[in-house]
């Protein structure tokens, strides 16, 4: 059974979730008591996993395939599930991300626009998308994983740096302006995380973050849970790090 | 589609710019935005109002030129057309 008292009066959408941090906020968000639409672009058994696993807990989810990046998608994601659960949606991660890295004297336009597309449109895309209900319902949270790369420099990342602080200031900026409609929207930026993303941690890694190990997909999926609560609504326009400290 | 005359669209923009607090009786044709403190962001939620309920599509830009609430009644009604 779910954690929550009980079914959140909306639906949510997390995009990218058929695996690592994406997965662990669908399942947390569903124990919460939101109907959650699982996004993917390609790792169907991933998601249909996460589905099973929500599911059996209790839960409700719907699988969503669709490449954020694609200019339609916004609108095909919150139509399917708008009309699955028949709700609206009140919640929105924008968890869906790429890195394709290199040096910038040697970084390709392909890999800057796909990975600016991904990381960083598509949130705007989805985000304008979600606030017309959640402007009129009064109520919605959106939450945008950003990065600590978004906050630090990270050599051979200046594509996925530039959109994850672009995120940050989507995120500040979209917050203020709808601020007094009971809408938040947050950033979460989490460090090294224990994932197929990153892939492994050498020592030399490990000894630079203050906590000396990888952070889990669940302790970003805990704040995620927190800045969709209705106990974070006077919390908006923050960006929120989850890192062992190593941003401090 | 039917035809949506003046006096409902005139009904509906009343209706929704009071729900972003000024008192109904307050608002006329001649009533600017100003005077009765709706901001943009009202004018960008009247917008999905509009769209929703009639299907009239109004940006951003259109949205800038109005002043009063006549002005935004006469615009809805001519796109309706």
């Amino acid at each position: 059974m779910p954690e929550s008292s009980g079914v959140r009066d909306g639906s949510a959408l997390v995009t990218g979730a058929s695996r690592g941090i994406g997965a662990a906020i669908a399942r947390g968000l569903a124990r919460d008591g939101w109907r959650v639409g699982v996004n993917y672009r390609s790792d169907r058994s991933g998601a249909e996993a996460v589905v099973s696993e929500i599911e059996g807990e209790g839960g409700q989810a719907v699988l969503l395939e669709a490449d954020v990046s694609d200019r339609g998608a916004a609108d095909e994601l919150f139509g399917a599930l708008e009309s699955h659960f028949d709700a609206p949606v009140l919640a929105l991660v924008n968890n869906a991300g790429i890195s394709r890295d290199d040096l910038t004297p040697s970084l390709g336009d392909e890999e800057w626009d796909d990975v600016l597309q991904t990381n960083l449109t598509a949130a705007f895309r989805l985000t304008r998308r979600a606030l017309r209900p959640m402007i009129r319902a009064r109520s919605g949270r959106i939450v945008n994983i950003s990065s600590i790369a978004g906050l630090r420099a990270n050599p051979g990342q200046a594509n996925y740096s530039a959109a994850k602080a672009g995120l940050i200031a989507l995120t500040k900026t979209s917050a203020v302006e709808v601020a007094r409609r009971g809408v938040t929207i947050n950033a979460v930026a989490p460090g090294l995380i224990d994932t197929e993303f990153i892939g492994g941690a050498s020592k030399e890694l490990l000894d630079a973050i203050p906590a000396r190990r990888l952070g889990t997909p669940e302790e970003v999926a805990a704040c995620v849970r927190f800045l969709t609560s209705e106990e974070a609504s006077y919390v908006t326009g923050a960006v929120l790090t989850v890192d062992g400290g190593l941003a401090a | 589609m039917a035809t949506i005359t003046a006096e409902q669209v005139e009904a509906r923009v009343v209706e929704t710019l009071a729900s972003f607090g000024p008192d109904a009786d307050q608002i006329t044709r001649e009533s600017t935005f100003e005077e009765l403190d709706i901001d943009s962001l009202d004018l960008v939620e009247l917008a999905q109002v509009v769209e929703d309920d009639y299907g009239v599509v109004l940006k951003g830009e259109d949205m800038k030129e109005l002043k009063t609430v006549g002005d935004a009644i006469d615009l809805i009604v001519s796109r309706a057309e």
